[in-house]
């Protein structure tokens, strides 16, 4: 069963079997508007926790997508770089970002669970 | 997630106030901006709406195709009242290189102001009323960011006679090709107005000052009203099936197709009229009599030509390149700087506007532009990125 997790940056990651799906959420497409852009990076790279991993670019500002986790990229979504409108209209779904083989689960510990995320977006008003 | 941007540099506390500054003025619409969903930023002391719920490209492809309408209220109104129009119009021309004497009634001029070295204080709009019982008057539109340092270097600089009268007054924006046909039911007069014509009317019972003008490229009117009565317009004006509301956020991507300047961003102190592009805003006596601030650098930029000119610039493939950019020439050399750069939602792709040394000033030139480490190919292309539709 997938567990999704949440950082403060407004990123998701969502794990099975070793592997995180992460993307932008909700919270976060709402406040940057209508995204124009999105710069994956290659697979097979790898990057620590809160590297910047991949750039989001609204039609007022371009916004880093950092890594919830360490770990190597093993798939990107093509797609959403075609039609990134896409992470505004499915953030959890279909406009999801990266797939990333996590290095280390304990990361996952520092990160949020939905009740905590729901609660810490309700402080930002 | 972290961004950005002029207009939220705070993403994480994104409500007006919400950091601890001074707090943010309201235009008299600012209850029905929160009422329409809109999204309020801090923009030059103001709480102001960035975008309504249907989002900054909606909002902007809806003022291309039908009409917008925009709180503008935070921007800066005043009365330059004299004698006279010679009087009154030779005192505004001791500070800015436009033509103001030969402005006929009726009509409304570009104005900049300068500095002593030539450079951009701000830019306005200066408009003669129609009516001659107004003789002797000029209403003055500036910039809410400078609105304040302008109407000090105004009054301080007029004659005896010449007095600065601002006022706090709101003003709305409709902007858009079905603008007039909304007008039209409303006040019938101001649909004979030509592009930057001015009058004054009444809608509904409310004294209005209209110009047929705008910052979107569009057809338009700029509607400065009463307080009091800003609402009431608001409110009449989007019962129109045509109309939304637009926010600043399209008013940004509008302007930036239109390939206007925003102050602070494409003009600033150090930036000359000639190199901003802005030759055809200095009235030809002024040029030939050099009476206005700067005239010296000015005059010799317009007879040799500026080390640098405002261009604009078409990056490839998708992603925007942004204000602060640095543009570089094939070999590497840095020649100009982008100041104004995103998404152009009805290019349909970025559109950007920078300051290059004048051998790249030329449509077709190629540069580099810098972008998260590496350089993405840029032509330089005349303006606007998409044609004017004014009422000529």
């Amino acid at each position: 069963m997938a567990d999704t997790r949440y950082t403060k940056d407004h990123e998701y990651i969502r794990v099975a079997d070793g592997i995180g799906v992460v993307g932008i959420t909700d919270y976060a497409q709402q406040q940057l508007g209508d995204i124009v852009f999105v710069e994956l990076p290659e697979v097979g790279r790898s990057f620590g926790q809160g590297d910047e991993a991949a750039v989001v670019e609204s039609v007022k500002a371009a916004s880093e997508i950092y890594a919830p986790v360490g770990g190597e990229v093993v798939e990107v979504n093509a797609a959403i770089e075609g039609e990134p409108a896409v992470v505004n209209e499915d953030p959890a779904g279909r406009g999801w970002f990266l797939k990333l083989r996590i290095a280390d689960a304990a990361e996952l510990g520092g990160l949020m669970d939905e009740g905590a995320y729901r609660e810490y977006v309700a402080t930002l008003g | 997630m972290t961004s950005a941007s002029p207009e939220n540099p705070n993403p994480a506390h994104p409500l007006p106030g919400a950091s601890g500054e001074a707090p943010l003025l309201r235009t008299p619409l600012y209850l029905r901006h929160q009422a329409l969903g809109a999204r309020m930023v801090p923009f030059a002391g103001y709480a102001m709406p960035v975008q309504y719920p249907e989002g900054i490209i909606a909002e902007h492809l809806h003022v291309r195709a039908a009409a917008g309408l925009f709180d503008v209220s935070h921007m800066g109104q005043a009365w330059l009242t004299g004698p006279g129009h010679e009087a009154t119009a030779r005192a505004l021309e001791a500070l800015v290189p436009a033509d103001i004497l030969g402005l006929a009634p009726g009509q409304q001029r570009y104005a900049l102001l300068l500095n002593a070295q030539g450079g951009v204080r701000d830019d306005l709009m200066v408009a003669r009323p129609a009516d001659p019982m107004a003789d002797g008057r000029l209403f003055l539109v500036v910039n809410a960011a400078c609105k304040e340092q302008d109407w000090l270097h105004i009054a301080g600089a007029l004659p005896e006679g010449v007095s600065l009268e601002v006022e706090d007054r709101a003003l709305l924006a409709l902007q858009g090709p079905q603008a007039a046909a909304v007008m039209a039911g409303l006040a019938p007069d101001v649909v004979e107005l030509r592009f930057m014509d001015v009058t004054e009317t009444r809608i509904a019972g409310i004294d209005i000052r209209v110009s047929r003008s705008g910052y979107t490229g569009e057809d338009g009117f700029e509607i400065s009203v009463a307080n009091d009565d800003a609402g009431a317009l608001w409110d009449l004006l989007l019962t129109a099936a045509q109309v939304k509301p637009a926010g600043l956020g399209a008013r940004d991507s509008l302007r930036l197709e239109a390939g206007l300047c925003l102050y602070g961003h494409d003009l600033n102190q150090e930036i000359s009229p000639v190199e901003a592009a802005l030759t055809w805003s200095i009235g030809k006596r002024r040029r030939a009599d050099k009476d206005f601030p700067g005239a010296i650098r000015v005059t010799e930029e317009i007879a040799r030509g500026p080390l640098r000119k405002r261009v604009g610039l078409l990056p490839e493939g998708r992603a925007p390149v942004r204000e602060g950019a640095q543009i570089f020439d094939d070999a590497g050399e840095l020649v100009g700087e982008v100041t104004s750069g995103g998404f152009g939602p009805s290019v349909g792709a970025p559109v950007a506007m920078g300051y290059v040394v004048s051998e790249f000033a030329r449509p077709g030139a190629r540069v580099h532009v810098a972008l998260r480490g590496r350089k993405v190919p840029a032509a330089v292309t005349p303006m606007p990125f998409t044609p004017h539709r004014y009422r000529r």
